[in-house]
Formats: C-alpha cells, sequence, structure tokens
C-alpha cells in the first residue's frame, strides 16, 4: 500500500462508517421539523424548507406523548433506584461476606443468565394477571427490580475493597449495615452511576415486555406509545419521526453526558470472570 | 447481627425478585407448555387441562412454526457473521495509529446502540419506503434497480439485517477494540522487522490475540439474534406473507393475542433449546480450536 494513501484510506472509510451510522439519526431530526407533506414528497429534501414544530405540538396535544413521555420516566427512575438497591446489597454480600454456599449460589445466578427473558414472559402476565396487577407501573418496575447482570457488575467491582478496611470496623464495633452505608457505599459510587447509567437506558428502550404488562394507553411507555402510534399513522412520517426525535433524544444526551461511565459497564460486563 | 445472617439480608431483596419474578415463571413456563392453556383457561381454571408433550408434537407439525424458526436462523446465520465483520473492521480502523479525531468517530458509531430500538425502527420504515424512502432515491441514482423492501417477501429480511447491523455494530466494536489495545506492540513491531506484510500481521498476530474476545462476543451475539422480535414488530408486522416472523414473534402471537398460553410456552421453551444447542456447540468449536492452536 502507498504509505501516503494510507492516512486518507483509513480516516475516509472511518468518515464514511460514521456517516452511515449517524445518518439516519440525523434525517430523523431534519424530517420532524418539516411541513405536513413535505416529508413524502420526491426527491426527499434533506432539510426542512420552511422548519415547523407542528408535528411536535400535534403529538403532545393529540397523540398522548406528553403522557407516554412521564410514564418512560417515571418507571425507567423507579427500575434504576430500586434495582441499585437491590443489586448492590446482593453483590456486595457476594463479594466481601462469607456465608455457606456463597459460590454455588453464585454460579447458579450466572447460570440463570442463558435462560432468555422470553421463556418467563407468558408465566409472569399469568402471575401479574391472578395479582391484579397488568396494565398498572408495578407490572413493568416489580421484575426489573434486580437482575444478575447487577449483581455481577456489583461483585467484581465489590472485590476490590481491602478486607482488611472491613475487618478493622468490624474490630471498632461497627455493625454490618453501618459497614455497608459508611465505608462500602462510598467506595462504589462510580459503579454505581455505571449501572444506574445503564440500567435506566435499558428501561427507557425496553419494549417486549412493556408491550405485553401494559394494556391500556394510560399506562404506555414510550417505545410502546410509539409502535402504536407508527401503526396508526403510517404515512405520517413527520409526525412519527418527531415522536422518535422524542424518544430517542433524552437517551441520547444522557448517553453523552455520561459516556465514560457507559462503556466502562460495558467492557466490564463483558469481561469472563 | 453475625456476618452469616448479614449476608442473607443484603441478598434477600434480590433473590426474592428474582426469585418470585423469573424462577418460579421459568418453571412454571415448562409447566404451562404442558397444559392447553387458552382462553377458556383464563376465564376459568377449571377448564385447564394437562396434555402432555401435545403442544410440542403440534408445533413440529405445524408449517408456520418452522417458517418462523426457518425466518429465525437465517436472521442469525446472516446477520451475526456480518455485524461481527462491521464490528472488528470498525475497531481495527479505530485503533490504527492513522486514525484521527478517535474519540468522535467511536462516539458516532456507537450511537445507534444507545438508542431506543423501536423509535430507530420507525425511522428504518421512512427510509426504506417504497414511494417516498431515501434509500431506493439512492439505488434509482446509482442506476440500480429499486426495491420493494417493505412489500416483497424476499427483501424484507435483509432489510432487517442491514438495520440489526446498523443498530448493533457498536457494542461489539467496543469490546473489540478493547482487546485490540491488549496486544503488546511488541509483537507487532517484531514482525514489521522480518519484513511481514499488514495482512499477515492481521492474520497471525491480531486474529489469535483476539480469538477468545471474537468466541464470546459471537456467542453473545448468536443468543441476542435469536431473540429477534421489535424489528420485525414494528418495521413489517411480521409480513409480507409472514416473511419475517420470527420465533418470539410467533409466541407472542399465539400467547398475547390469541391467548394460546400453552402453545406459546412450548415455543418459546423450543427457541431456548434451539438457542442453547447452537451456542453450546459454538463453544465446543471454540475451545477445541484453542487447545489445537
Amino acid at each position: 500500500m502507498n504509505p501516503r494513501a494510507a492516512p486518507w484510506l483509513v480516516n475516509g472509510a472511518l468518515l464514511m462508517l460514521a456517516a452511515l451510522a449517524v445518518f439516519p439519526l440525523f434525517w430523523m431530526l431534519s424530517v420532524s421539523f418539516m411541513q405536513p407533506g413535505e416529508a413524502n414528497s420526491l426527491p426527499p429534501p434533506l432539510l426542512p424548507l420552511h422548519p415547523t414544530l407542528l408535528n411536535y405540538r400535534e403529538l403532545f396535544a393529540h397523540a398522548g406523548m406528553g403522557r407516554y413521555f412521564a410514564n418512560s420516566l417515571f418507571v425507567s427512575s423507579a427500575i434504576t433506584l430500586l434495582s441499585l438497591v437491590c443489586n448492590t446489597l446482593a453483590g456486595y454480600a457476594f463479594a466481601k461476606l462469607r456465608f455457606a454456599g456463597r459460590e454455588k449460589l453464585f454460579n447458579v445466578l450466572i447460570g440463570a443468565l442463558v435462560i432468555p427473558a422470553q421463556v418467563a414472559m407468558l408465566p409472569l402476565f399469568l402471575l401479574l394477571k391472578y395479582a391484579g396487577l397488568v396494565n398498572t407501573y408495578a407490572a413493568v418496575i416489580l421484575p426489573a427490580m434486580a437482575s444478575v447482570f447487577g449483581i455481577f457488575l456489583v461483585r467484581q467491582y465489590a472485590r476490590g475493597i481491602p478486607d482488611e478496611l472491613l475487618e478493622a470496623a468490624r474490630v471498632d464495633g461497627a455493625g454490618e449495615g453501618r459497614i455497608f452505608a459508611q465505608i462500602v457505599l462510598p467506595l462504589l459510587k462510580p459503579i454505581l452511576v455505571t449501572l444506574a447509567v445503564l440500567t435506566f437506558l435499558a428501561a427507557w428502550n425496553d419494549f417486549m415486555w412493556p408491550l405485553i404488562a401494559l394494556t391500556g394507553q394510560r399506562h404506555y411507555t414510550l417505545p410502546v406509545g410509539l409502535a402504536s402510534l407508527s401503526r396508526e399513522h403510517v404515512q405520517d412520517s413527520g409526525l412519527m419521526m418527531a415522536g422518535a426525535v422524542v424518544t430517542v433524544l433524552p437517551v441520547l444526551v444522557l448517553f453523552l453526558v455520561l459516556q465514560r461511565y457507559y462503556l466502562r459497564g460495558l467492557l466490564l460486563g463483558s469481561v469472563k470472570q | 447481627m453475625n456476618k452469616t445472617s448479614a449476608a442473607w439480608l443484603f441478598l434477600a431483596p434480590a433473590l426474592l425478585v428474582l426469585g418470585v419474578f423469573f424462577l418460579l415463571p421459568v418453571l412454571a413456563g415448562l409447566a404451562l407448555s404442558l397444559t392447553d392453556y387458552d382462553l377458556y383457561a383464563l376465564a376459568d381454571f377449571r377448564n385447564l387441562r394437562f396434555v402432555g408433550l401435545a403442544n410440542y408434537w403440534m408445533l413440529l407439525h405445524r408449517p408456520l412454526f418452522w417458517a418462523a424458526l426457518g425466518h429465525t436462523l437465517y436472521f442469525v446465520a446472516a446477520g451475526v457473521p456480518l455485524s461481527m465483520l462491521v464490528s472488528l473492521a470498525a475497531a481495527l480502523l479505530l485503533n490504527s495509529p492513522l486514525a484521527g479525531a478517535r474519540a468522535l468517530f467511536r462516539t458516532a458509531l456507537f450511537a445507534p446502540v444507545v438508542t431506543t430500538l423501536v423509535a430507530v425502527a420507525v425511522i428504518w420504515r421512512y427510509l426504506f419506503n417504497s414511494q417516498y424512502g431515501v434509500v431506493d432515491f439512492v439505488l434509482a441514482h446509482l442506476g440500480l434497480p429499486s426495491i420493494d423492501w417493505l412489500g416483497d417477501p424476499h427483501w424484507a429480511m435483509p432489510m432487517i439485517i442491514l438495520f440489526a447491523v446498523w443498530k448493533n455494530f457498536g457494542y461489539n466494536m467496543i469490546i473489540l477494540l478493547a482487546g485490540l489495545r491488549a496486544i503488546p506492540p511488541e509483537l507487532y513491531e517484531a514482525a514489521r522487522i522480518d519484513g511481514a506484510s499488514v495482512w499477515r500481521q492481521f492474520r497471525h498476530i491480531t486474529l489469535p490475540a483476539l480469538g477468545p474476545i471474537l468466541l464470546m462476543t459471537g456467542i453473545l451475539t448468536v443468543s441476542g439474534y435469536f431473540q429477534l422480535f421489535a424489528e420485525p414488530y414494528v418495521i413489517t408486522e411480521g409480513g409480507p406473507l409472514q416473511s419475517t416472523v420470527s420465533v418470539l414473534y410467533l409466541m407472542y402471537q399465539d400467547g398475547f393475542k390469541y391467548w394460546n398460553m400453552g402453545t406459546a410456552s412450548a415455543v418459546a421453551f423450543l427457541l431456548f433449546a434451539v438457542m442453547f444447542a447452537v451456542t453450546a456447540a459454538m463453544w465446543r468449536f471454540g475451545e477445541t480450536r484453542e487447545t489445537v492452536a
């Protein structure tokens, strides 16, 4: 290969890949500001001729998007908060507290990762139905309150906490609860931020289970609401793109701001132990 | 409070949630798949009957189940290698010392991964529309015949595969990139001094070093792709002519549209069995390769 052409080749290829990756998102944004009908003309305009917020107004005024947004925000925040508590407690226990059968139990949990979540969905639906919880926020929040992945992530990180630190506190007479709250939690802060970002994004983007568990529009999260809207308004591209923007933008911004934490979680989670 | 009781107290909330909302339903699902649970049983539990393996037996004689399995296998067999290839290429490019603005490129390439699947699927349906979609417009400009992506049963699945590659390649890219960075640069220096070409360096240093990571990401991607559901649900609604009905789509329809929950449970467990067999075979294959090498 010609040594002078190589940098051009590498950067050109990267630029092309990046353009392909980002183009649909750019296009979504552009079309969302177009007048009704403009998006369905040929050739498709790259930018709106007369930018308008009409689609957004329509979404929030008549399509119930505000409600879906609030539902998504509430459900995702609740899942993040509650699962953080459950996973942190369990992950720390697996890493630092000794009890009979610890390794065995942990291996059972890791083994359960091979079972796809969908296998549990039908009985879970029936369980919630008999409990009168179908079509409530709880139907989406309860099953997501703990995850093997979250426990695994916290455990991996907590194993780095020196035992001497905990033993010293025990010698001083501190109870296990106090040790956890005052010594362990502050040390776990970085992984908790990572886990929070990962959990929030996953909860926000989740589709199949909310689609099953939420049967009425009042409780729809954004993805479920958008999917239902898109079946009604197949031809209304501008409206649909605005709906996609409202759904995607929050997670995209969150990712851009907290990218460092997100990517670290991705790498930690994928490392074979 | 001693350490052991503290441990169980700490574990209790998570184990309770996982037990009640995952373990129990999985076991119940196995039982459910042996019954004729349907709309009548949903109304009155006394209508429930134990039918043994009849659901499984019926599925094996149902053309739509085999079609759904075929579509899913097609998606996995074409989608996974393509995704891995793009991930690897992107990781190699990002890792090249010649690349500029790496952080920016990395963020751009990773962006599709964090987006909401339903939302970007809606975009995709618009891009590939046969009347005013930009993809056909570009194809026409290049002098290529336009394709009815959403209406032609031969092209709907390839379109969904393209979508999945676009949406997912960034994930494995990040993991492979970390793997590439862990390869000691001295290896390449030595190879260069020996006059090894770029291709030979890739073949004899990069690929073997990445082997275990490629295997692991490959297995995870395979099991993820077997769970194809939202893409056909949003983009094609299983059509045209049921050409994008995946196994999970079938499960969803059987279970939550027609309320044949016994049958749907059997579908779910058959999918699990196939997934397990394929990923286990990949493990075995990977391990023998590693012991040989």
